[in-house]
């Protein structure tokens, strides 16, 4: 299901073949199959028409343009998406997180809402997430109280905008703050469409095209294309998750097949009219299932950390697992006596260790070797989690100044390797802990607190 | 311009199961449960309308759990002294069917007994009509004794009993057929491991349409990428006709949920997590939510908030607007 660029064969019938090997390859099919596989370019054909070149062109694109929002020295960007299914090969651009603000709030209270929501920053596995942008809402419809909202906002805050109004007078105040930006405006509809366009052209900002189906939305996306508008995300206008769930995954089908006029990321707002609760449930669902960007009424970070932490998990790439830092980690405030652990730096490997022994409530110390992000048994099988490793781990991040505990503990799965470890540590006594992380609590609880010699 | 809507023709189909037997198929239930038979990937009524909603299921313990979040046990108050209350609780905030999950020990604080785990069942099965998915407490043969009394007690009410894995499924698989039960599959998020434990227990004689697949998800934030793409992936074998893949998919929300620190504490976490019981629902609920977006179609949850915004979701997805 992937989107294929042309194959070899359909790039040679575009070539002369003549095969007068002036490109450097003894045929034009040789020549074909090195463009497929983009190693060359194609202006090394001397002969090449300019019919082919633009049909070359044309398959070359991604099948879902990359649209880059633009705040002050701040970007967000969503598309070229390839795929239907993370596992087929990743999710590429995390979609954007906005929070709306509306500009019939009193200026100071926007600013307030803006300054929480710019300042939120919050660690998931060393990594820091955030808010991305902010979607300013028109619903006075007055383009001073409009140009007022835009003007609270970047006061506080330089990340990207999102303006919303059918108004494209409206827009122009907005616009106007935001000089030397690209926001993207919300936008076009089949009334408005050509002033939308004008604007968006004259200030170099994205457009969003609204429509209730399919047909709507590539009809107004292909007028807008007709006017010179490149830089589109579409707004699929759905009632309720099954509607829009269809929507999304026709335009992401629509979009890999390389139709055109559906090849643009998605925003979705999440419906003002339901709660928090709901808000998150469709948000989850936005995540998932192809938005580009997702607009959010209210902030909170109860409601925001879930969805940013989704939204890591479901981009993470599934061929190269997360893997953590090898370090030697503090779980519940561990003192020199408490219990050391050892195990892998594979992400889940990881996690599930920590989860459980910061599930007990027990205080251990984690050291975590450098097994190229394998779990413990694959390490072990590739020679990456080994007596030697392990001793070096405990060199390298000085556990025998901070653990005074000569205690090691083995994951139950290689306890094979205990007797070369008691070789490798000789100060240290190895210890063979469960084979399950979920076994750790009871472990800890049981064998490491008995009294031993 | 109209646009052709470009739709999937699978070849094959999820089974139709169902759990629980009311009086007129020899159990006591007052309700059952139907799921599976999907024809596309999840809630894609434009290709064909989901024959059967994805069902919520709640988790109760047969003793007062001592290590569920602080949480968890204020949104249930006394009734998780007695499961008796606590299955009727559950049916009375809405669930489809409810897991009993028995522990290591009974009561009184000794080692469980088959005879205690006989009675606790029955007890739930007394005082709710909803159908029953009963897990042993997870070691082998500890599962086992359990399971097999259970199975004889209850026989004819087509309850599910797990967790059946690699290393221990015979057992409950021979109890399950013996009394007309089904049995849960589980395997470690990964396809190929799903798919051979189903091909051991239909070389017994299980008949798939009594099997479900646990696939295993892990939580939001520890893991849940892997099972959510295993749950992808096996869906689509499914409709691809990989028959031994074509189960429906029970999955356990709650359980991965409520193990992170995210939604177990209160305390002594950044601020930047927000207020502890909304985020400690929303975590379940957004893993739930996602999970069902795989393919879920058996979600197993713990907080009674956490089932009406996961019913909220199935509501809007099972119908077009």
């Amino acid at each position: 299901m992937t989107a294929t660029a042309l194959s070899g064969i359909q790039i040679y019938k575009l070539l002369p073949q003549t095969n007068c090997k002036e490109c450097g390859f003894p045929t034009c099919l040789a020549f074909a199959m090195k463009l497929a596989a983009k190693q060359v370019d194609l202006g090394d054909c001397p002969y090449v028409t300019e019919e082919s070149k633009t049909e070359l062109a044309e398959s070359a694109a991604p099948p879902i343009r990359l649209i880059e929002l633009v705040g002050r020295g701040r970007q967000v960007k969503a598309g070229n998406e390839t795929v239907l299914f993370r596992h087929e090969k990743t999710f590429y651009n995390r979609p954007g997180v906005l929070i709306n603000v509306v500009d019939t709030l009193e200026e100071t209270a926007i600013e307030e809402k803006a300054k929480r929501v710019d300042a939120y920053a919050v660690d998931y596995v060393g990594v820091e997430l955030g808010i991305d942008g902010f979607a300013v809402e028109s619903a006075s419809e007055d383009p001073a109280r409009f140009a007022g909202a835009v003007g609270a906002v970047r006061r506080v805050s330089d990340l990207p905008m999102v303006l919303v109004s059918e108004d494209a007078d409206v827009l122009r105040a907005g616009l106007e703050i935001l000089d030397g930006e690209k926001p993207l405006l919300v936008g076009a509809t089949s009334q408005n469409w050509e002033r939308m366009a004008d604007l968006a052209l004259e200030h170099g900002a994205a457009l969003s095209v609204a429509g209730g189906t399919l047909d709507e939305i590539a009809d107004l996306s292909e007028q807008l294309s007709g006017k010179g508008v490149e830089e589109m995300v579409l707004r699929p206008m759905a009632k309720g998750m099954g509607a829009s769930l269809a929507l999304q995954t026709q335009i992401r089908r629509l979009a890999l097949k390389n139709f055109r006029p559906l090849g643009y990321p998605t925003i979705e707002f999440i419906d003002k009219s339901v709660d928090r609760a709901m808000a998150s449930v469709l948000a989850t669902q936005a995540i998932a299932k192809y938005a580009g960007f997702v607009a959010l009424d209210v902030f909170a970070p109860e409601l925001v950390y879930p969805l940013l932490v989704l939204r890591e998990n479901i981009y993470t790439d599934p061929q190269q697992p997360i893997q953590v830092q090898p370090a030697l980690y503090e779980i519940n405030d561990p003192t020199p006596n408490d219990p050391l652990l050892v195990t892998t730096n594979f992400s889940i490997t990881y996690f599930s260790v920590a989860n459980e022994v910061e599930g007990s409530g027990l205080p251990a110390w984690l050291l975590v070797t450098d097994a190229e992000g394998m779990s413990v048994l694959t390490a072990w099988a590739a020679g990456k989690f080994d007596a030697e490793s392990i001793a070096k781990a405990v060199k390298e991040f000085g556990v025998a100044d901070r653990v005074d505990r000569r205690e090691i503990v083995l994951p139950g799965h290689v306890a094979v390797l205990s007797g070369e470890l008691e070789e490798e540590l000789p100060d240290w006594n190895v210890m063979v802990g469960p084979r399950e992380a979920v076994d750790l609590p009871a472990y800890m609880r049981t064998v490491l607190t008995e009294d031993r010699p | 311009m109209p646009i052709e809507v470009p739709k999937d023709d699978w070849p094959g189909a999820v089974k139709v199961v169902t759990l629980g037997a009311m009086a007129q198929d020899g159990g006591t239930r007052t309700s059952t449960v139907t799921i599976g038979g999907e024809r596309t990937l999840p809630f894609l009524h434009f290709e064909q309308a989901p024959p059967h909603r994805p069902v919520i299921a709640l988790e109760i313990t047969p003793v007062r759990p001592a290590d569920w979040s602080a949480a968890l046990l204020e949104a249930w108050g006394e009734v998780v002294e007695d499961p008796g209350r606590w299955a009727e609780a559950c049916g009375s905030v809405g669930a489809d069917l409810i897991v009993v999950s028995l522990g290591l020990q009974d009561a009184g604080g000794d080692p469980v007994s088959p005879d205690f785990a006989v009675r606790s069942v029955t007890t739930v099965l007394e005082s709710t009509g909803l159908p029953l998915i009963v897990l042993g407490p997870g070691q082998a043969e500890v599962d086992n004794g359990l399971l097999v009394a259970v199975a004889d007690a209850t026989k004819g009410e087509r309850l599910v009993l797990g967790l059946c894995e690699d290393t221990n499924y015979r057992t409950i698989v021979a109890a399950a057929m013996a009394n007309d039960h089904l049995v849960v599959s589980c395997t470690p998020m990964d396809v190929n491991l799903a798919k051979q434990l189903v091909i051991l227990m239909t070389d017994m004689g299980m008949p798939l349409e009594r099997i479900l697949m646990d696939p295993t998800t892990g939580a939001l934030g520890y893991g849940i990428e892997y099972g959510y793409s295993v749950m992808e992936r096996l869906r689509i074998a499914a409709l691809q006709g990989d028959v031994m893949t074509q189960l429906p998919l029970v999955v356990n929300p709650g359980y991965e949920a409520w193990k992170t620190k995210e939604a177990k504490v209160g305390h002594g976490v950044p601020d930047a997590w927000g207020d502890w019981g909304e985020r400690a629902v929303n975590w379940e609920t957004v893993t739930a939510v996602a999970l069902i977006e795989a393919g879920a179609d058996v979600v197993v949850l713990r907080h009674p908030e956490s089932l009406t915004r996961v019913r909220g979701a199935v509501d809007e997805l099972m119908t077009v607007g």
